[in-house]
């Protein structure tokens, strides 16, 4: 493994369009690593974007930008080209082909008058001369963004076999001031580029553990706005908020089960941290742990069928999955004694966990089925995983020079980004599952 | 302080298993095993000393509004009984651990023994930890140490109901360094009064 951390590109896109009043609270994305040694190249030919759009970033460099944060591609550079083609006629594969380019994209962007836009576009396979994808993406003016990262999903499922998550948002939660008196937090919504942030809920007092519906038009999270921690859920379309839990003691770690019905979560109001699962429909609880130990940090299997957890009855922190049905409670991590959030990939045989080694905090994956547990981040205090909806990537909360960043990493560990912001210290990310409306 | 500890206050009357409990501590102050040690009396059995009946039946403090004057500051922060020293509210912890540390018994002695003698008044205990460790794990780990906080005022005759307490977890710092000394200052239990 090359152990230096190339920096290849540096894309600070302070995107100044009308509409994004928030723009100066965007992320700026930064590939430290894309460590494949062989990159799809590709090329995305600048779209056909006319006057009244000129002001817009180009389409195709944001989905450049999408294929280029895979690690999986190497978008060719617009000067290095040797044609523009804007037609499907206009492409001579020859010309791709001497720059070793793979694949290639061509498109138009076209608007009318009442604010709608269409993008079409077209994905070719340069060796075998071969077109893959033509489709039009429609939507409102407004959706630019949107649509671009279609195109980017587009794309990459069509090349790589896996849906793409370039149309993905994440949650995170902005603290200003941090440890001094006057801090205050925010609950931040953006584009899974760092791009278009917006603010979903501030406060003068904590903000934790946001999480995501299953449709990805609710959320919930832990606020200390009435001093004390509560579960709140939040709409995110209309920004309606209902104080779901304020029970006494912790309220905490709230997870949609995927079919949005209920909702595990942390009550210490019997006097110790256990797991519960509520029903969201008529509130009643379920609990699922009876100890005198710390339980905390539930998270579904993607049947819905069972919950792993963090918990210390072994004395240090594990993971421990519960079966919902019979309750049989197995414990799966056993390598190091600090073991905490886990998440399990799409598919259940795979987890990943904030894991502790020689007193510093990691991001480990391991394989259930052989324990075989590896380590995928190097830099310290790494925590709060969040898989990627089509389990290629992960994000999660690191620091860099004694601040606060997001950062995200392949599966494999081989590919990685930071997402740091101007604005002040950023963690606990929530990667969003699959948004289906446009 | 070991002596100090000793000083309760006049008239309540302490209960066998609370004079049990300052003997264990005192015991391991004197046998001096180092932090590390302290390990060992973490999971004592959980189950908070029974509540010493409700508070209502002992001389509801009758209207004499000012309490006493002499044994809080303006901001409601009491002083070193019969000094004008204010008495230490902040109470740190190890890393990983939720035991009170043998040095501040005394203190926290004093405290109880404050509200004691002042039923109305309130105490808020406010547990946090440092950066290390998930942010879940460690809002259950500051509760815990409220909680021991807690726990030692009503085995020392504190009505629970004078009690509230809550968990920052690590959300909190009062020092927003990220080395050992920054983490030591923010595992920490706070006693704010009412």
């Amino acid at each position: 493994m090359s152990s230096s951390w190339r920096l290849i590109l540096l894309w600070t896109l302070t995107l100044l369009a009308a509409g994004f009043a928030r723009a100066e609270q965007s992320l700026d994305t930064i590939i430290i690593d894309a460590g494949y040694d062989k990159q799809t190249k590709i090329a995305i030919v600048p779209f056909q974007q006319g006057p009244e759009l000129a002001h817009l970033q180009p389409i195709s460099d944001i989905v450049s930008f999408d294929l280029a944060r895979s690690g999986q591609f190497a978008p060719a550079d617009d000067e290095n080209m040797l044609s523009y083609p804007r037609t499907k006629e206009e492409v001579f594969f020859r010309d791709w082909r001497i720059l070793g380019v793979e694949y290639l994209v061509i498109g138009n962007t076209k608007t009318d008058m009442l604010g709608n836009l269409s993008v079409d576009f077209r994905l070719f396979d340069v060796f075998n001369e071969r077109e893959m994808v033509a489709d039009v993406v429609s939507t409102s003016r407004d959706k630019w963004r949107d649509a671009a990262h279609r195109i980017s999903d587009q794309i990459f499922e069509a090349v790589t076999g896996i849906p793409g998550a370039f149309s993905t948002r994440i949650l995170y939660v902005l603290a200003l001031n941090a440890g001094s008196p006057d801090a205050s937090f925010r609950l931040e919504m953006a584009d899974v580029d760092g791009e278009r942030a917006r603010t979903l809920f501030s406060s003068n007092e904590p903000i934790m553990s946001a999480s995501w519906g299953p449709d990805a038009k609710r959320v919930a999270y832990v606020s200390f706005e009435t001093g004390r921690p509560a579960i709140v859920l939040q709409d995110v379309a209309t920004g309606a908020r209902e104080l779901l839990t304020q029970f006494s003691g912790i309220n905490g770690s709230p997870a949609f089960s995927p079919d949005g019905q209920r909702m595990a979560m942390v009550l210490s109001r019997d006097g110790n941290p256990e797991i519960y699962v509520m029903n969201l429909a008529d509130r009643s609880l379920r609990r699922l742990t009876r100890n005198q130990v710390i339980d905390t940090e539930p998270s579904w299997s993607e049947d819905g069928r069972s919950i792993i957890y963090t918990s210390d009855r072994g004395g240090r922190p594990q993971i421990y999955r519960q079966d919902l049905s019979n309750n049989i409670v197995e414990r799966l991590t056993f390598q190091g004694d600090y073991n905490a959030r886990a998440r399990l990939l799409p598919g259940g045989k795979h987890l990943v966990f904030v894991h502790r080694n020689n007193g510093i905090f990691h991001i480990a994956w391991q394989d259930l089925e052989r324990d075989d547990v590896r380590v995928l981040t190097a830099t310290s205090l790494d925590e709060s995983p969040s898989l990627a909806p089509n389990g290629t990537m992960l994000i999660y909360a690191t620091q860099d020079q004694g601040r606060g960043i997001l950062a995200v990493v392949s599966i494999d560990g081989r590919v990685k980004y930071r997402l740091p912001s101007s604005a002040g210290d950023v963690r606990e990310p929530a990667w969003s599952p699959f948004i289906e409306a446009l | 302080m070991a002596a100090s500890a000793m000083q309760l206050g006049g008239q309540q009357v302490i209960q066998q298993r609370l004079r049990q409990w300052l003997r264990t501590c005192l015991a391991m102050v004197l046998t001096a095993t180092v932090l590390a040690g302290c390990q060992s009396s973490a999971p004592e059995p959980s189950e908070p000393a029974p509540e010493p009946a409700a508070t209502a039946d002992t001389t509801p403090a009758p209207p004499a509004p000012p309490a006493e004057p002499s044994a809080f500051d303006e901001n409601l922060n009491p002083y070193v009984p019969g000094t004008t020293r204010l008495l230490a509210r902040t109470f740190y912890f190890a890393y990983d651990r939720t035991v009170i540390s043998p040095d501040d018994l005394a203190a926290l002695e004093m405290h109880a023994t404050i509200l004691r003698n002042n039923r109305t008044r309130s105490v808020f205990i406010e547990g946090h930890c440092d950066e290390r460790g998930t942010r879940e794990y460690n809002l259950a780990l500051g509760e815990r140490r409220g909680d021991e906080v807690r726990k030692f005022l009503i085995s020392a005759g504190v009505s629970p109901a004078q009690i509230e307490t809550v968990s920052y977890g690590e959300e909190r710092p009062e020092d927003p360094g990220h080395n050992e000394a920054a983490w030591a200052r923010n595992r920490r239990a706070i006693m704010i009064y009412r």
